[in-house]
């Protein structure tokens, strides 16, 4: 049983993208990190643990060329082995701040050579994977950037091909068991999966198709790509084959995120039909299949949801945004 | 200085490009969703105007000079539609752009509804763009699929051909602009529709405008937000909710378990038509409006999400000289009805009566202004041919009617040049 715990009020209100929430979990000092995206600007706040907000930051898009002022469309912390880096996508380019957003550390414009008429250009989907960052773009390729343990000497490592559609969002898992190479899934607009393994060079491991709706959130567990689709479906796939092992008629409307609790083996899904849902997901190792149980449905009345994660690791609590939505909504079951 | 701006409007074979981008306020992502915003919006001042136009109806034979009768009912849509269809307005429209800023789009809906014998005033003209605004923010938010933003688009086109039945001429020219439509539209993805639902949101974000028909018909709560529905249809190609499949390594189906979702839902039962001529099935986008059930907005008061919005309208454009230009030269393009001699402009009140009117300019909230352009005609109307015209097609007004925004006086910065 879930209840409603203290909002966290926002100074700008959440916009209609997916994956609109990224938390940072610090048990060190007892405070969460949750970042939104609103528009042209996108809020950092530090909460404490009942929800009493303490510091917050506002980003903004860096304008690089052009008048108009440049949309963020991602805000993300990724968890590096030596350090945390906060990454925020935009239409002009990436940039990458230390974790409290107080100092850019990098950044890399968009190429407007590769611009199109008739596609704008933007930066979507980020995911850090050992040292590298990955960061997807419109065109569909996935930039790697190979981060320093410390210092501002990143490097733009590799451009991965495998997507004809726009990215949308990419996941990671460090590389566990022997068998699992695979730790990196990316995931584009025309439902398309790609499984990768990291390294120097990255690997194309598998391609799981798409069946014509966008995939618009992804994550990695032991192996097993879940995918949050624009049907309301969730899809689980065995990574190493590309196999289908479980579908969930999970939701009425698009799925906007997924989040993992990966100790735990729980699973977040949130979409624009208001509801956000909890999966247990276990792995049976003799006979490979992926068994998933329901454990708890919360509906968020009239309100389009757009981002949702999970604010512990045992998955005890977790946080939505939504669309027009001026502050971050947080649940507990403890 | 004629001169000077006749140089620019020429040099803007240019950069249709550069032009088209100083209408921008921000880079969004969809480069398909302007018409579709345009034709949506332009809908629904069709469908308010013709009500308050009916409501306001006088037998011809009754009618004193200054009432309402039904042939200027019927002359004032005709002259709307024709204008908003316009093929080469239409034409540019569907160029592959971002969308214009709201300044832009607010000053383009102003000036189609002044393209007839019906005049306005700032009040009434607010008025109407709040409910246009609100109206289509619901219906996108509402949408099924994304691609249903299509079917809304092709509601409002259906629609107002059912206002213009009797001129062939006219509805050919709609038609047209549904044939075009699909052309453009048809072969887009779920990914793009997607895109383009995000970024009308974008556009319609931190709107809150409580209209007393959404309130009545429960759509709207008092906060101003919209009700979402947990029953009823599943959009056309999703499931209802509810069943969890696992399979095995060879894909064979070996357990299937129901879960609680929460809803109340069922099996879409057919899909709209994306045919020049169908059934769209979808309500959404249809006349919601009638004679019986007049309009009344509230403008709420204060509230801090709409400070954002303000930054917006505030911060000075730089490129406002372009922007000018460019609208200039497109709305020059639209066929628009030049009213001469003695005839009268009528105006039309968007409230129940002239004191209401007043009252409302009184205390609109001031974050809630639309910021307009002001485009005045120069009285100096000199040689060259295509400049008189595209000014000519301005209004020639002796009381400016919009409020003027910041230096942006088309004349004030001919002077600064």
């Amino acid at each position: 049983m879930f209840r409603r715990q203290r909002s966290i009020p926002l100074r700008g209100s959440a916009a209609a993208l997916c994956n609109n929430l990224s938390v940072l979990h610090l048990p060190v000092c007892n405070l969460t990190h949750f970042g939104v995206v609103h528009g042209p600007s996108a809020q950092l706040l530090s909460v404490a643990p009942e929800g009493v907000p303490l510091a917050q930051r506002q980003l903004h898009a860096k304008e690089g060329a052009g008048v108009s002022s440049p949309l963020i469309t991602q805000v993300h912390w990724c968890a590096l082995p030596f350090r945390v880096l906060l990454v925020l996508t935009s239409h002009r380019g990436i940039q990458m701040y230390e974790s409290d957003g107080s100092v850019m550390v990098y950044w890399h414009a968009l190429d407007s050579r590769d611009a199109s008429p008739v596609q704008a250009m933007f930066a979507r989907g980020i995911a850090s994977c050992g040292h590298f960052i990955c960061v997807g773009m419109w065109s569909g390729r996935v930039l790697v950037f190979d981060i320093p343990a410390k210092g501002p000497n990143i490097v733009l490592s590799e451009e991965l091909a495998g997507h004809p559609t726009s990215v949308t969002d990419i996941a990671s898992e460090p590389a566990q068991e022997q068998d699992c190479m695979a730790d990196v899934v990316t995931a584009d607009d025309s439902g398309l999966l790609c499984v990768w393994r990291s390294g120097p060079e990255f690997k194309l491991l598998t391609r799981i198709p798409g069946f014509g709706v966008p995939c618009t959130s992804v994550q990695l567990w032991k192996g097993i790509a879940a995918a949050g689709y624009g049907n309301g479906q969730v899809r689980l796939y065995e990574t190493s084959t590309g196999a289908l092992h479980v579908q969930i008629n999970a939701h009425a409307r698009a799925i906007c995120a997924l989040d993992l609790a990966p100790e735990v083996g729980k699973l977040l899904s949130a979409a624009e039909d208001t509801f956000v849902h909890i999966w247990k997901l276990s792995k049976r190792t003799e006979s490979g299949c992926t068994e998933v149980e329901h454990c708890h449905g919360e509906c968020v009345p009239d309100t389009q949801v757009c981002g949702a994660r999970f604010c512990d690791p045992s998955g005890s609590s977790f946080a939505v945004t939504g669309y027009d939505l001026a502050e971050i909504l947080r649940f507990s079951s403890e | 200085m004629l001169y000077i701006l006749d140089q620019r409007l020429r040099a803007q074979n240019i950069p249709g490009d550069k032009a088209r981008r100083a209408l921008r306020a921000f880079s969004i992502m969809s480069v398909r969703a302007l018409p579709l915003l345009f034709l949506n919006l332009g809908g629904e001042m069709l469908y308010i105007l013709d009500q308050r136009l009916r409501a306001q109806n006088i037998p011809g034979d009754k009618a004193r000079r200054d009432e309402w009768t039904e042939v200027d009912r019927k002359r004032v849509l005709h002259d709307i539609i024709l204008t908003m269809f316009n093929k080469s307005f239409i034409e540019e429209l569907l160029k592959p752009q971002e969308l214009y800023s709201k300044k832009a789009l607010r000053t383009i809906y102003d000036r189609l509804a002044h393209a007839s014998i019906m005049k306005l005033n700032q009040a009434s003209m607010d008025k109407l763009y709040d409910l246009m605004t609100m109206a289509l923010k619901y219906q996108v938010l509402l949408c099924p699929r994304p691609k249903d933003v299509l079917l809304v688009t092709f509601n409002h086109l259906d629609t107002i051909k059912g206002l213009i039945q009797d001129n062939p001429a006219l509805l050919h020219l709609v038609d047209e602009t549904l044939r075009q439509l699909i052309e453009v539209y048809g072969g887009l993805s779920a990914g793009e529709f997607q895109l383009i639902r995000q970024t009308l949101l974008t556009f319609f974000q931190d709107l809150h405008i409580r209209v007393s028909l959404f309130l009545k018909d429960k759509v709207q709560n008092s906060n101003g937000r919209f009700v979402l529905p947990v029953s009823g249809p599943v959009p056309w190609g999703i499931e209802v909710p509810g069943l969890i499949r696992m399979f095995d390594n060879k894909g064979e189906e070996v357990r299937r378990v129901e879960f609680p979702h929460g809803g109340n839902y069922v099996t879409a039962p057919k899909e709209g038509s994306f045919e020049v001529y169908g059934d769209r099935v979808l309500k959404l986008g249809t006349n919601m409006y009638s004679v019986n059930r007049p309009v009344e907005t509230h403008t709420s008061g204060t509230s801090k999400n709409l400070a954002s919005q303000t930054q917006q309208s505030i911060a000075p454009n730089p490129l406002a000289k372009e922007e000018l230009n460019f609208l200039a030269k497109l709305m020059g393009g639209m066929e628009i009805k030049k009213t001469s001699g003695p005839e009268p402009g009528f105006r039309l009140n968007l409230f129940t009566t002239d004191e209401e009117e007043e009252q409302a300019a009184l205390t609109r909230p001031e974050e809630l202004s639309h910021e307009v352009v002001n485009i005045q005609a120069t009285q100096d109307q000199q040689r060259n041919q295509e400049l008189a015209r595209i000014m000519g097609e301005f209004e020639v007004m002796d009381q400016p009617r919009w409020s003027a925004s910041k230096g942006d006086d088309l004349l004030a910065m001919m002077d600064e040049l």
